[in-house]
């Protein structure tokens, strides 16, 4: 076990060190920050020395050079346009993403298991061909559509809840959260059902498919033989094994939808970090582009890890090796 | 005379496919006296496990019993309520299935696919069911059974998890026990060993028996009476060595001939030549008529099972009578 962690942090390590020397090169070949960031009418003096500060002059090598010398000491720089550590700035926005991307995932396992497991039962009722019907429309429509859709009808007609913002927020942690306050639940539910929307035709698809495979095997049937009630076949013997595809995928999910939440959190002028990064792409403001990517790609790292130990527990089959 | 443990009368059961109505199981009558064995025999495909299915009350869509009784010490289970079947199952008729490898669920421990059989029929504490669990591992030959209650399947041998299986139907010392080919996936030497024990634990507990194969030398060493089933039907059944020595039905007498003990040395396995008919449109009459070398036309007319001796019965107009009667 031990070994298997020290091995999956050299790898993450490694894998943080190869994405670095691309998101930095990508990054530099976007474009030249200096015509978006200095104005025209600056002489060539005050260019110099702008450029000269943001260590703009400096060969590539040199920039990501220093670039990486700094990060091992936990610096990513500073923003050109806020003038502000990148790390701390995109900090301050990830709290409102995270909430955001783990309150549409909870919404997809609590609709979409107990919605797919009904239909994996019941294939035939009504009631599955209906939330069939509905998963595919959950997979095809565009999110920026339902969104505004949602923003017309709860907002703008029914005036239930508010469209834009994160509303009053609340201290925990040193950071700031929604979740916390009446206003700030609010201010949530909307844009999380927007972004769980994929994600609950995901959870149904998978948990119903599972549902149908896992009723055919032999190990059911026996379960049945042995006298079991209906009930308990079906949320422990069929129960366990679905979770496991399950929670795979949603895990592995987590990390797409924190990293592509951009639509979302921009139709609801949600200010998280795809917001930001948005914002940030548009000015060119490479650290904190820099710094985001990284925070992603470590994101993904401890998502990935957290998802195998959980598999592991779930499906005794599977050990965690030295080996890869 | 006693009632026996069970009964079966013309069984029927029918899987309603898009393709149209498979008869798996059409006319299947055979009797299981108390602590006695009885082998089903048959090719592959002619419904032996769907008889099993169909007595433990587990035929899945597009399947259905659609005919027949099934008498469990005189009542009919065919006519049981969902509930009344369930507190029968794995209580007083258990079955065990063929593949080892796939009856036990991969993600639960032994101990909790033991305990839960224990507490479905019984109330007792669980202590008391993990007590009787461990007891019963041991029983069927499972070294230090504490150990491996804590294990999962994974963790077992083919062999042992057919142990473990057969210890689950044992947990409630079951009148009856459907025994569906459970040593075919196991290696020859496991086999006999499985074999030994269960027969020991029959005639200890006094436990019916059906035990469904193909292998018919182990339904020669094992079983008291045989019922040979073809193309979802009895075609005969009677005292084991009678059926062995003197079939009456001609394809029990070319499956006979196609073991290999019982033809002289250096001889070839005689194989019956044709192929077993589609279930899905079988012709009136015999169904076997088609690869049957004595076949006539009236064999085309429909054909019950009939006694031709004490107690042995045949579903063929033109038995091997001679051999019974020299
Ligand atoms: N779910 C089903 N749908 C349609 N037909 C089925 C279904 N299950 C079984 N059958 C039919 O029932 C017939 C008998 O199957 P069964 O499994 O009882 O054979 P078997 O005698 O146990 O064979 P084997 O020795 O291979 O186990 C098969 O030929 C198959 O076509
Ligand atoms: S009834 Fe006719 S066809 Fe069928 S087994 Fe007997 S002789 Fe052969
Ligand atoms: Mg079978």
């Amino acid at each position: 076990m031990t070994v298997y962690l020290l091995r999956r942090l050299l790898q993450a390590l490694l894998v943080m060190l190869a994405m670095s020397l691309i998101v930095f090169v990508g990054v530099y070949a976007i474009g030249d920050p200096v015509e978006i960031l200095i104005s025209p009418d600056a002489d060539q003096m005050e260019r110099e020395r702008a450029i000269k500060a943001l260590g703009l002059d400096l060969p590539l090598w040199q920039q990501y050079l220093t670039f990486l010398f700094r990060a091992v000491q936990g610096d990513l720089g500073r923003s050109f346009v806020f003038n502000e550590p990148a790390l701390q700035l995109i900090l301050q926005k990830m709290p409102a993403t995270l909430e955001l991307a783990v309150g549409a995932t909870f919404m997809a396992v609590l609709i979409g298991l107990p919605l797919g497991l009904y239909a994996g039962l019941k294939p035939d009722s009504a009631g599955s061909k209906a939330i069939m019907a509905g998963s595919i429309l959950g997979f095809s429509l565009p999110t920026f559509w339902v969104g505004l859709m949602l923003i017309m009808v709860f907002a703008v007609q029914l005036g239930w809840l508010p469209s834009t913002g994160r509303g009053e927020t609340a201290q925990f942690l040193g950071l700031r959260w929604s979740f916390l306050t009446r206003d700030g639940i609010a201010h949530l539910i909307m844009p999380a059902v927007n972004l769980s929307l994929f994600k609950i035709s995901l959870v149904v698809r998978l948990t119903r498919s599972g549902v149908r495979e896992t009723m055919l095997m032999d190990y059911v049937k026996f379960a049945r033989a042995k006298g079991l009630s209906p009930r308990r076949v079906t949320y422990v013997h069929v129960f366990k094994n679905i979770l496991i595809p399950v929670v795979t995928v949603v895990g592995l999910e987590l990390g797409s939808t924190i990293a592509f939440s951009v639509v979302t959190e921009s139709i609801f002028a949600w200010p998280g970090m795809g917001k930001l990064i948005i914002d940030s792409i548009n000015v060119l403001d490479r650290p904190v582009i820099v710094a985001y990517l990284m925070i992603i790609v470590m994101m993904f790292i401890v998502i990935n890890l957290a998802v195998d130990l959980l598999y592991s527990t779930l499906d005794p089959r599977v050990r965690l090796e030295g080996k890869s | 005379m006693s009632v026996a443990t069970l009964e079966v009368r013309n069984l029927q059961t029918h899987f309603f496919t898009r393709a149209g109505v498979v008869k798996a199981v059409d006319g299947v009558s055979f009797t299981v006296g108390r602590g006695k064995v009885l082998g089903l025999v048959g090719e592959s495909g002619s419904g032996k496990t769907v008889t099993g299915f169909s007595i433990i009350g587990l035929v899945d869509e597009p399947g259905r019993v659609v005919g027949g009784e099934i008498l469990f010490h005189g009542q009919n289970l065919a006519r049981l309520s969902e509930e009344e079947m369930r507190q029968l199952r794995g209580n007083r008729i258990a079955m065990i299935f063929q593949d080892p490898m796939m009856t036990l669920n991969p993600v639960l421990r032994i101990d909790t696919q033991m305990i839960e059989t224990v507490l479905a029929h019984t109330k007792v504490s669980h202590e008391e069911a993990r007590q009787r669990c461990r007891d019963t591992l041991g029983m069927v030959g499972i070294p230090s059974p504490e150990e491996r209650l804590k294990s999962y399947p994974h963790q077992f041998s083919g062999g042992m998890r057919q142990r473990v299986a057969i210890a689950i139907a044992l947990l409630h010392r079951p009148e009856l026990i459907i025994a569906d080919e459970p040593t075919t996936a196991l290696d020859v030497t496991i086999q006999g060993q499985i074999l030994a024990e269960v027969q020991k634990l029959a005639i200890n507990t006094g436990t019916s028996l059906i035990w469904i194969t193909h292998d018919l030398s182990v339904v020669a060493g094992l079983a008291d009476d045989i019922a040979v089933m073809y193309a979802g039907r009895v075609v005969e059944d009677g005292p084991v060595s009678e059926v062995l020595d003197k079939p009456l039905h001609p394809y029990t007498h070319g499956l006979i001939g196609s073991v290999p003990s019982r033809n002289k040395r250096g001889e070839p396995l005689r194989q019956i030549p044709g192929m077993t008919p589609s279930l899905l449109k079988l012709p009136p009459g015999c169904a076997f008529r088609s690869r049957c070398d004595r076949a006539t036309a009236e064999c085309a007319a429909p054909i019950e099972l009939m006694e031709l001796t004490l107690g042995r019965h045949a579903r063929c107009i033109h038995p091997h009578m001679e051999a019974v009667a020299a």
